[in-house]
């Protein structure tokens, strides 16, 4: 090793300086909504709360689980979520396997008729009016079926069976007269687990994020995923329903609301907090894993 | 001797293409598993590009796509001629164009930054909350935009009067509209984006920094040397994927942001489609578009591909 130099440790005193901003800059705003959401709402209307909980208070949350449109919108994205990615992880292996196949004669033909579509597209309308016309419009199947596969993953999956599976052990196993199938069963997904792991994250955190095909499809308000009732509850203010039953002033309301507001936010990303530190190493190796690109 | 050659390729090929149909027959599960596949593209991806033809028609809905009848292009020609032709190009354009000078560069600068920082246990700490947000859904972004910014209630209101200000209602300023769009994507992206730029850093050959270093480089002298030019394939691959979708910029954020106040500066050719086709039910009208919209798209994307290759090697296809 060579010995640093002044230089260098003033510019290694630098990339702390400006990395540890960064880190600031995004964790702050994190902090604050789960601090507010737990503390008395008008300590944080007036701006008391700057960073740690004030005069802690969970009335916003009992006030939450009493909501109807809450409790319906969670339970909804939970079936949304775990029947779409089900889906999702099988269309993305029955794609992925053949595709990684060097004897799969026709595959750029097939990679190519998919990759298209990431290009170019019929669009909004082409797209609404067909699934009208499948009689698609405000059933459960309209949040799962239009997007049951992504070519991205596809791709991941793909370059993953590639590089970490030897090939010659799916010839030796033709040898021992393993049909394709019992190929894919024993011995490629058994030895798939990480991408799987990396391919469930990223496909329900995709469900229980969508919001747009719900708004787009979807009229009867007991079928809306929890994003379009964070809509209406944060973006449209409609808040109105969970606060009216009180008979407080309007002053005491709007401080409810707002606090309503936080509690709503920390809720609606409780699963992904919860499994954030177990999945972190997984999906690193899935972004990596897709940038190589085969 | 011409001929025997000609006699020796031609039975090659023959076999050539008898042991290509043996190995599709012997593959043939293959072709089954891939079918769903291959059937869910067609229907989702290529029945609606079919159905753009109605851009060109006038669509009645009981006649279907096929019988509706014909018109041309009066569809376009009443879209460039509408009043709101200039204020939607200049908005996607103007919002495309600032996302991409800003939120391009600052992912390469974040991946260049962390790999320099020695510390493991600090560099992974800053990946580790930096990455958090990107899970985070649009509806959620917006909704803590909104609350941190509301006029009365925001805490960046409160700071700005702490601090003697006026406070600015922020979300009904269409002179705030694009900045706020553009860094809440960076805060919201940023460190996920990074993660590609890492790995193609880690991939670079730490011999070349060893020699740097004998020839007495210094380390920004070593990052703008070696680090960026190591990654310089990848930065391009991006760039192209980026310019792309340009005008197809974010619709679900900016619709999510959108008001009657701002709609002055948010409201691009996606949003219009939205409101005019299915809110309006003028689904020919815009089909032609949203038709406009992806062939301008189509066409960046093309002619960047080209450039990029023609001066790098470095191309998607």
């Amino acid at each position: 090793m060579l010995l640093e130099s002044r230089g260098d440790r003033v510019f290694n005193a630098l990339i702390y300086l400006i990395l540890g901003l960064v880190t600031i800059i995004v964790l702050y705003p994190l902090v604050f909504v789960f601090s507010a959401s737990i503390s008395d709402p008008q300590t944080v209307l007036r701006g008391e709360m700057l960073l740690w909980p004030k005069g802690i208070n969970l009335n916003s949350y009992a006030k939450i689980f009493q909501n109807k449109d809450i409790l319906s919108g969670f339970s909804n994205t939970l079936l949304y979520t775990s029947v779409g990615t089900l889906i999702n992880l099988g269309m993305t292996i029955i794609a992925a396997y053949p595709l990684s196949r060097k004897d799969f004669v026709g595959r750029n033909w097939f990679m190519g008729l998919f990759v298209f579509t990431m290009f170019f597209g019929g669009g909004l309308i082409p797209t609404y009016l067909l699934i009208k016309d499948l009689g698609m419009l405000n059933s459960f199947w309209v949040m799962i079926i239009p997007n049951a596969v992504s070519i991205w993953n596809i791709i991941i999956m793909r370059t993953f069976f590639q590089q970490s599976i030897p090939y010659e052990l799916q010839e030796a196993a033709t040898i021992d007269g393993c049909s394709n199938i019992q190929i894919l069963n024993r011995i490629i997904l058994p030895l798939s687990m990480p991408i799987i792991a990396v391919m469930i994250l990223f496909y329900a955190v995709g469900h229980w994020n969508a919001f747009f095909n719900a708004l787009l499809y979807l009229s009867d308000k007991d079928k809306f995923p929890l994003q379009l009732i964070l809509r209406e509850i944060l973006i449209q203010g409609q808040t109105s329903d969970m606060v009216k039953m009180s008979t407080e002033s309007a002053i005491k309301q709007q401080r409810e609301v707002e606090g309503i507001k936080y509690a709503v936010l920390v809720v609606a990303n409780i699963p992904v907090l919860i499994l954030y530190p177990f999945l972190q190493r997984y999906f690193v190796k899935g972004v990596m894993i897709g940038a190589i690109k085969g | 001797m011409k001929g025997s050659t000609l006699a020796g390729t031609l039975p090659e090929t023959k076999r050539e293409s008898k042991r290509k149909w043996s190995r599709i027959a012997r593959n043939w599960q293959l072709y089954l598993l891939i079918l769903p596949v291959v059937a869910y593209y067609i229907l989702f991806h290529y029945v609606p590009m079919y159905g753009i033809q109605i851009a060109f028609k006038d669509f009645i809905a009981t006649k279907g796509i096929t019988g509706s009848p014909w018109v041309g292009t009066e569809h376009f020609e009443r879209f460039f001629h509408s009043y709101f032709f200039w204020r939607l190009i200049k908005n996607t354009l103007g919002l495309g164009l600032y996302s991409l000078a800003v939120g391009f560069p600052i992912p390469i600068i974040l991946a260049l930054l962390m790999n320099e920082a020695k510390s493991a246990k600090f560099k992974k700490f800053v990946q580790t909350v930096t990455y958090a947000p990107h899970f985070l859904s649009t509806v959620v972004v917006v909704g803590m935009m909104m609350i941190f910014l509301s006029p009365r209630y925001g805490m960046v209101n409160h700071l700005i009067t702490m601090f003697g200000g006026h406070p600015i209602n922020f979300m009904a300023e269409p002179g705030w509209f694009k900045s706020l769009y553009v860094f809440s994507d960076v805060w919201q992206t940023m460190g996920w984006s990074s993660i590609i730029y890492l790995a193609a850093l880690a991939g670079i050959d730490n011999q070349l920094h060893e020699a740097a270093r004998v020839d007495g480089a210094g380390r920004l002298r070593r990052i703008w040397h070696i680090n960026l030019p190591g990654i310089r394939p990848t930065i391009i691959i991006l760039l192209i994927l980026n310019i792309g979708s340009i005008m197809g910029i974010g619709f679900e954020k900016v619709l999510l942001m959108q008001n009657n106040l701002n709609m002055e500066t948010s409201d691009i050719i996606s949003t219009y489609v939205y409101r005019a086709g299915i809110q309006g039910a003028e689904y020919s009208f815009s089909a032609a578009i949203g038709l406009f919209n992806s062939v301008i798209n189509f066409i960046l994307l093309i002619s960047v591909n080209w450039v990029t290759k023609r001066m790098s090697d470095t191309s998607l296809w």
